[in-house]
């Protein structure tokens, strides 16, 4: 009943196509980015800001670019975290390059620099496939970041590689508390995750399922894979990018080329796996499901056995929960936590009166 | 998913606000320690020790003049983003919030950089972290104590010479550096290159890739080279390995000479037989015979209360650096309780005092049971360094022994780059250093 679009007539092509077309959608989003923007930054404090939302929100941007590039154009790729620091690293070039750079401009320009990088690394998709590939973009992996190490220049020749972000100013106005970095990364991954929901829905993202979900038929109704495989990375890699400026300009300050290492790529990709493989929703609650579910039971070990457990076996404790639960849901729900949305949606839609 | 979610943020601020409870009189100490992953041998070590002397502390003394050290561990898994929220877990508990935050990894160091100047809460990195913080006036919050990896390079040349016969024996002589390629090994580079220069040997650099665990490339071009010292600046696997295949390919373990990182029973013991003569440069010594680790023993591990599940481990060299650890929080706890009141608990203001008055003189350490244990310290507004000497220890194929006395760096010339870089820092962030002739 709660989900019921009866009654709902849309009585022209801009009504049909919007991206919420249900009614129920758009105000729960209206909702949601309300306590967002409004409630959170009045009543968080600023532990959960700085710790808790800003990087869930980051990851959940990166996790959206694997998901482009994984979940709906079907390239496996292990070179997201390579890609973040292209985006990191470039970012903070141009800002310290050019005078009076805007800082959005940069973070869109560390973003395209992603993308090329991107496209590159995915010129061997157009030949490999599936798992070979993915050890393709492991190699972008490790060539990035021995790269940034390497080359003194990117770092403005720190003399360990290490970089630290100039401060964030958007037309004379310095964002630099807690809740103003959190307000500025909400927006940006506001804006860019609506335009990855309206983006998979058009014709492009539509190529890209096709590609993904059998090239040859593509190929013979007319869709280019190359363009299609192409456009995928650059677009992924362009999400990458901007999560990873966003990583160093409005959570840590300070990054290091060894920071995005492999253990970050394997962490965005199991993000979209646990949260749902072609899902944006799902990027959101995987990138949450890993950020959170370790910090809190961390948490909750210290408060429940503070002290009655050595040490050592608590915190191995807590990596064994944690892949139990992993294990668990993906036993449970294989298609990942978007899933359930999707199951409560069709429930709520018939709530109470089921058949 | 939502009320799941809802249940977990409401469950995890209940923990929040059980574990955030304290009585008054009591001094916080945030542990953001790491028990699992690649390097959780290590943290285990450094943290068991840090944490049992001062369990010890609390035991002997009562506290410091009576105010009891607490403090919680917060496990960072050597991950920054983790660390991250380490700090900001760790940073308003206790009575006046945590005193200082000591991560033991490179990587969260620079990642709360900044953070601690904003939350005034100091950072105290010993023997590892950013070498130019050194320069006090620049970096007010940073404390990377003891002795710096560039002091360390230096002190390990001087050593070089003293074995070669002399500084000016040096001259064309070659010396291998193999270091771990990532930023803490490129770290060597700078100092080196100009050692190089100053002394007039000759520097092959060789990189190691991550992890480590395979260098038969790296060793055949070592033996083709022929180094007549090999300085080894590696981290975790890659140190044993490096030892074994050097043994492999002939090269004598007695002129290979690790870093501080490469020189811990964890490294030493997988090598087997291969390990024999290796020396290790150290800003503290192994073993168990000094005062400071017998009180331990009696006041807490008699008691059946250690850290430690192994307890042949107490005595290593990484457990008696979380000694070190130990030591320098406790006796900054009680030089800011001198100045602020003694009996109080210590804001991270007051502790930021503590640390850049503390003053560890041969006497002192003497009084603490720590003589030879670690050399003698005394940080300044200027300098947040202080010792800036090692020494170095030969593993004898089943224990390390101490076979110089404290080894100086060149002090004018690693401050001088200290002070450059800090410079730069300051210019490029556009940080105004502070007057430390001004500061009491």
């Amino acid at each position: 009943m709660l989900y019921r679009e009866a009654g709902q007539f849309k009585a022209s092509y801009k009504e049909d196509q919007q991206i919420f077309p249900i009614r129920q959608d758009r105000v729960g989003m209206a909702v949601i980015l309300a306590i967002f923007f409004l409630a959170v930054p009045m009543f968080a404090s600023e532990y959960w800001l700085q710790a808790i939302l800003i990087p869930v929100l980051i990851f959940s941007l990166a996790a959206i670019g694997l998901n482009i590039l994984t979940g709906y154009a079907g390239q496996l790729s292990l070179g997201s975290a390579a890609f973040m620091a292209v985006g990191a690293f470039g970012a903070y070039n141009f800002m310290l390059r050019i005078d009076g750079m805007p800082f959005i401009v940069a973070l869109i320009l560390g973003g395209l620099c992603s993308a090329l990088v991107g496209v590159a690394f995915g010129l061997p998709s157009l030949r490999i496939k599936g798992f070979y590939l993915a050890v393709a973009t492991l190699a972008a992996q490790f060539f990035i970041v021995w790269a940034l190490v390497k080359f003194p220049w990117f770092s403005n020749h720190s003399s360990s590689g290490v970089i630290s972000a100039q401060e964030v100013n958007i037309l004379g106005f310095a964002f630099d508390t807690p809740v103003l970095k959190y307000l500025l990364t909400l927006a940006v991954v506001v804006v860019l995750a609506l335009l990855a929901k309206n983006l998979v829905r058009s014709t492009t993202g539509r190529r890209w399922m096709a590609v993904r979900d059998m090239d040859v038929a593509a190929e013979v109704i007319g869709i280019r894979p190359m363009r299609a495989k192409l456009s995928a990375f650059a677009v992924s890699s362009f999400y990458c990018g901007v999560a990873g400026a966003l990583y160093a300009y409005t959570y840590l300050g300070t990054v290091e080329p060894e920071g995005f290492n492999l253990d970050l790529s394997f962490k965005i990709l199991f993000m979209i796996i646990i949260g749902g493989v072609g899902s944006i929703l799902g990027s959101f609650l995987g990138a949450a499901f890993i950020v959170l579910l370790p910090i809190f039971l961390n948490v909750f070990m210290h408060s429940v056995f503070a002290g009655s457990l050595p040490a050592g076996l608590g915190s191995n404790l807590e990596l064994i929960v944690f892949g139990g639960l992993i294990i668990f849901f993906l036993i449970v729900e294989p298609h990942g936590l978007a899933r359930l949305w999707t199951l409560a949606k069709d429930k709520l839609r018939l709530w109470p009166f089921p058949h | 998913m939502k009320l799941k979610k809802s249940a977990l943020i409401g469950a995890a601020i209940a923990g929040l606000l059980v574990s955030g409870y304290a009585a008054a009189q009591e001094q916080f100490i945030g542990l953001p320690s790491y028990r699992v992953g690649p390097y959780g041998s290590n943290g285990a070590s450094l943290y068991g020790g840090w944490i049992d002397y001062m369990a010890m502390v609390n035991a002997r003394d009562g506290g410091v003049n009576g105010v009891k050290l607490t403090w919680e561990e917060c496990e960072t898994e050597y991950n920054n983003a983790r660390g991250v929220e380490c700090y900001e877990r760790l940073k308003n508990k206790g009575p006046t919030g945590n005193s200082v935050f000591q991560p033991l990894s490179t990587g969260i160091t620079y990642s709360v950089l900044e953070k601690v100047e904003q939350d005034k809460i100091p950072m105290v990195t010993i023997g590892y972290g950013r070498t130019d913080a050194a320069d006090g006036s620049v970096f007010p919050w940073v404390f990377p104590m003891v002795t710096t990896y560039w002091s360390q390079a230096s002190a390990i040349v001087n050593y070089i010479g003293t074995k070669a016969g002399g500084m000016d024996k040096l001259k064309g002589k070659k010396i291998g550096l193999l270091y771990h390629d990532s930023a803490y090994g490129k770290e060597s580079h700078a100092i080196m290159d100009k050692l190089a220069e100053k002394h007039g040997f000759e520097l092959q650099k060789v990189a190691v890739a991550h992890p480590g665990n395979e260098q038969q490339a790296q060793w055949l071009q070592i033996r083709q080279q022929k180094p007549d010292y090999v300085i080894l600046w590696g981290w975790g696997v890659m140190n044993a390995t490096a030892l074994r295949t050097a043994a492999k390919t002939g090269y004598s373990r007695d002129k290979i000479i690790g870093v501080w990182w490469s020189g811990s029973e964890e490294d030493a013991i997988p090598a087997g037989d291969a390990a024999k003569g290796f020396v290790a440069a150290g800003f503290n010594v192994a073993g168990a015979n000094y005062p400071v680790i017998k009180d331990i023993q009696t006041n807490v591990y008699a008691k059946n209360a250690g850290n430690m599940e192994d307890k042949e481990r107490v005595g290593s060299v990484l457990y008696n650096r979380g000694v070190v650890h130990g030591i320098i929080t406790v006796e900054a706890i009680r030089t800011a309780q001198e100045k602020f009141g003694k009996g109080k608990s210590m804001t991270g203001e007051q502790m930021r005092w503590g640390f850049e008055h503390l003053n560890l003189d041969t006497k002192r350490l003497a009084a603490l049971g720590a003589a030879g244990f670690m050399p003698d310290l005394k940080i300044s507004c200027k300098d947040h360094e202080g010792a800036g000497k090692v020494k170095f220890q030969q593993w004898d194929g089943s224990k390390w022994n101490v076979v110089t006395d404290w080894i100086e760096a060149d002090k004018p010339l690693v401050r001088g780059m200290i002070e450059e870089s800090a410079a730069a820092y300051a210019k490029e962030k556009g940080i105004t250093p502070r007057d430390c002739s001004k500061e009491m």
